[in-house]
């Protein structure tokens, strides 16, 4: 039987690799419960969590394999319906998949067990959705969206959560996030949508929101402003409403690619709403944190696409003949096929150990917060590890979010180029892995606004922090220090690089930005990696291959760093010509 | 109104999958060599009566006659919502053909008591025979619907069920309680549900217990295996994870008709069949290269 969890050696070596034990006991809090909580279903110890997680890691393979990668092609050739009344209809086999999931319990994967959920760490809920991203990427919007749940639980009251979050669970519904507008798209700052209160204290939305992924969930997400006198981001707070006549969907968009996901325009009018914590907290406090969770999401979406479009070009290398044998014996196919693995497995061990992150992050934040009586002591700890990791993520997560998603983008083109004319066609999948693959480095944060971000963290001391540990780690391998070596270096290269920016106007820290950032994931997943290589002999072939082909771009990237060329600021109307006339 | 089903489940070696020791020198099925799974067509018999649960409540019990490692499809049918698990273990019971297992069986269902539904899947994959669901049918004194493809409708003590007829199907009106034997068509099994995995994978049937402490703990003497079964035994018991296991006596069957002594069949003649490929025929993919295909297969008598 077909399991996209069981045929992906990498994920499965991951699995292994990475300490998932140590994830089981902090998000288990060492087991103190001793797996009895009153659930019936928590864990006993680690190695018992463990087994829970690939058992779960099982069935959502087997799912995605046998129910959601056949409906695929269907699915994304027939989308979803906008009716008369302003409901949308999912596509039925869309609706069978999300079924097939429910059924399985498997739509409340991260939520506390006393809701219903399954209690998972992001690292297994960030396997699982790539998992489901290689079977159909479009239906990553739904499943991987369960982020929206967690925001509920980490920001509303008891009463909102206890309403809504054993919904969730058993996938009675789905939710979206309401965030953009026709003006406020990258800039959310410019939220217009009003949130007002009547003489009682009720509070309503009125407006119109757009590019709203799955806007026709039935538990939407609304960012608003509440204090019209407030125009920036300060004036703008979270609410939570359900779907209802007060709700319509004016329009479905017509898109490139995850056609399976419905993106609605939706028009609210005088709705009934509830605020969710605090006024004035909507966007500088939630939305952040929700858009964290979510950019990791689109990184597993990323790597199923990729890892789909390899797997495709893979077989189709090995199989077609030209020339009198397979094509992958021509020398332009070989490097494609394997650049493409390469790159999925390198974007793989960032966007896992970004997960990691997380989860010691989440927890470490979730203890703070149930138990306010820590000692003095280790509450100062806490406090300080808080801030170390949010840190370190605040430019792990930009950077997985945008190498994931811009390999995605890279490796279900290089699939086509493989297949040639028939990755042109609709005869295979190439194609359709190629259109839902381009969202990934527009929505959740384009990828020049994950630069932004990931490139404070370069320039600020996080880079250094996290690769400390790493450049004086000792392998048994001379091939490995060897390569370790030529990191160290490269991390140099990348710090004179920085130096020499901050020497510069802030402009040219974003301009130099994209350039920074990429030098710096080389050198992070070129750790990483050596680190796979220590323990498994063909990553060490991975491990060798990626840093060998990136050392050289780095240099490169360092060098136009290093030029101070400002042009594009500078000499911008030269370069990029008149504005061409309206036809 | 609810209704109660049994379901008939069977632990299989998975023929898709054969070695060279699939078959022991006398002719019988090498159990050992071979990996076990959930017989196919099982887990859609598992399905139906969980359909009808959900639509009208009531109870899903599955049944297994088997060895103890027959434990891990009762599992399996809890994992994907089954109520309750029985495992029929018994070593007199060892060797028995379908006429002895349909016995065992059906005294077993007698002894549940209460059924409106008893649903087995077609055949078993091992065997082929197709014979233990309808025998057991004849031992209950329940009408037999074989070949379901469809629940239509339960109204009552009235079911109206579709069955393939092999040419075609037809609509059948039964009164409860029936036994049902299902084909593969008839429905997309669930899958085994996460939460119902955490909890119950631990549920163990009394008699897998000796072997799991025997290969935990390999230095051990009896006595303190012996203890460590009781102690594993009562520790489940009280979290309600110890699974059912009944033996000949509990369901008051007749020695006589179980086991070796109960079963009438003997292998007469084992044929190996080697399958070759002779060459092969290459048909243009046009009107008249497929007329011609089709009219050679109707001489031939493969079509119809």
């Amino acid at each position: 039987m077909a399991n996209f969890f069981l045929d992906n050696d990498d994920i499965r070596f991951l699995f292994e690799h990475i300490d998932v034990a140590q994830l089981a006991r902090l998000q288990e809090d060492d087991f103190v419960h001793g797996g009895d909580d009153g659930s019936g279903y928590a864990p006993r110890d680690a190695a018992d969590a463990v087994d829970n997680y690939r058992r779960i890691l099982e069935v959502v393979g087997e799912i995605a394999a046998e129910v959601v990668a056949p409906n695929a092609e269907q699915v994304d050739a027939e989308g979803n319906t906008l009716n008369p009344d302003g409901t949308v209809t999912l596509h039925p086999l869309v609706s069978e998949n999300l079924r097939r999931l429910s059924q399985a319990d498997l739509m409340g994967f991260t939520l506390p067990r006393k809701y219903g959920g399954l209690f998972c760490p992001n690292l297994i809920y960030t396997m699982a959705t790539e998992i489901i991203s290689r079977a159909d990427a479009s239906l990553m919007n739904m499943f991987g969206l369960q982020g929206i749940a967690e925001t509920i639980n980490a920001f509303a009251d008891d009463r909102v959560k206890d309403a809504t979050l054993p919904r969730f669970c058993t996938g009675e519904v789905t939710g979206a996030m309401v965030l953009t507008e026709p003006d406020a798209g990258s800039d959310l700052q410019a939220v217009r949508l009003r949130a007002y209160q009547d003489a009682q204290g009720n509070w309503f939305l009125n407006g119109v929101k757009r590019f709203i992924t799955n806007g026709c969930g039935e538990i939407l997400l609304v960012l608003a402003r509440s204090e019209p006198e407030i125009s920036d981001g300060r004036g703008l707070s979270l609410f939570i409403t359900e779907r209802s006549p007060k709700v319509r969907v004016r329009h479905l968009e017509h898109k490139l690619g995850i056609h399976g996901s419905p993106t609605c325009e939706l028009v609210f009018d005088d709705t009934p709403c509830q605020l969710i914590g605090e006024r004035q907290r909507g966007l500088i406090t939630y939305v952040m944190a929700l858009m964290n969770g979510a950019r990791v999401g689109i990184s597993a979406q990323s790597l199923g696409i990729g890892e789909a479009a390899f797997r495709l070009a893979r077989t189709y290398a090995h199989t077609r003949e030209q020339f009198g044998g397979p094509i992958e014996r021509l020398p332009a196919v070989a490097e494609l096929v394997t650049d493409m693995k390469v790159h999925v497995e390198a974007a793989r061990a960032l966007a896992y150990e970004t997960s990691r992150i997380c989860d010691h992050e989440i927890n470490n934040h979730r203890v703070m917060e149930s138990f306010p009586d820590l000692p003095a002591e280790e509450k100062k700890r806490r406090q300080q590890l808080a801030r170390q990791l949010k840190r370190i993520n605040g430019m792990m997560t930009p950077m997985a979010k945008y190498y994931c998603s811009e390999m995605a983008c890279t490796v279900s083109n290089q699939a086509i180029q493989v297949l040639g004319g028939s990755g042109y066609m609709k005869d295979y999948a190439a194609e359709r892995y190629f259109r839902d693959a381009r969202i990934t480095t527009i929505y959740e944060g384009t990828s020049q606004l994950q630069v932004v971000a990931a490139v404070r963290g370069v320039a600020s001391g996080a880079f250094e922090h996290w690769t400390a540990e790493w450049d004086v780690r000792t392998y048994d391998d001379p091939l490995l220090m060897q390569l370790r070596d030529q990191l160290v270096e490269a991390k140099n290269k990348v710090l004179e690089a920085v130096r020499y920016v901050k020497t510069q106007s802030t402009q040219y820290l974003d301009l130099a930005g994209r350039r920074l950032v990429d030098s710096a994931i080389a050198v992070i997943i070129g750790h990483l990696l050596l680190g796979q290589g220590a323990v498994n002999q063909r990553k060490k072939v991975v491990a060798r291959r990626f840093i060998a082909q990136q050392l050289p771009v780095l240099q490169t990237n360092c060098a136009k760093v290093l030029s101070g060329d400002m042009s594009p600021l500078t000499e911008y109307e030269v370069l990029a010509g008149p504005v061409p006339a309206a036809v | 109104m609810p209704y109660h089903s049994v379901v008939c489940v069977k632990q299989v070696p998975d023929t898709a999958n054969i070695s060279a020791e699939a078959m022991k020198e006398d002719g019988t099925v090498n159990r050992a060599a071979l990996p076990t799974i959930f017989n196919p067509e099982d887990l859609h018999a598992l399905e139906a009566a969980l359909e009808i649960r959900d639509l009208h409540g009531g109870t899903v019990t599955a049944i297994s006659m088997g060895p103890p490692k027959a434990g891990d499809v009762l599992r399996d049918c809890l994992f994907r919502g089954a109520d309750r698990a029985i495992l029929i273990t018994d070593r007199r019971a060892a060797a028995s053909d379908t006429l002895a297992t349909s016995y065992i069986l059906s005294q077993a269902i007698k002894t549940i008591g209460q059924v409106d539904f008893v649903f087995c899947g077609r055949q078993a994959i091992d065997g082929d025979t197709a014979q233990v669901g309808p025998q057991c049918a004849e031992k209950l004194g329940f009408p037999q619907i074989t070949y379901l493809e469809q629940i239509v409708s339960i109204q009552d003590r009235t079911a109206r069920l579709r069955r393939n007829t092999g040419r075609g199907w037809e609509i059948v009106e039964v009164q409860l309680p029936v036994l049902v034997t299902v084909i593969e068509t008839a429905n997309r099994p669930r899958y085994p549900a996460a939460k119902r995995i955490m909890r119950l994978k631990h549920a163990r049937v009394p008699s897998e217990l000796p072997g799991e402490v025997k290969a935990a703990l390999p230095q051990a003497t009896d006595a303190e295996i012996e203890a460590e079964v009781a102690r594993r035994t009562a520790d489940l018991k009280a979290r309600g994870l110890l699974l059912e296991q009944w033996n000949l006596d509990d369901i008051g069957a007749d020695l006589s008709r179980c086991g070796m002594s109960g079963s009438p069949t003997k292998v007469y003649r084992i044929q190996a069949i080697v399958l070759k490929k002779e060459g092969y025929t290459s048909v243009p993919a046009t009107e008249p290269g497929i007329r011609q295909l089709i009219h050679e297969l109707v001489v031939d008598r493969t079509l119809g």
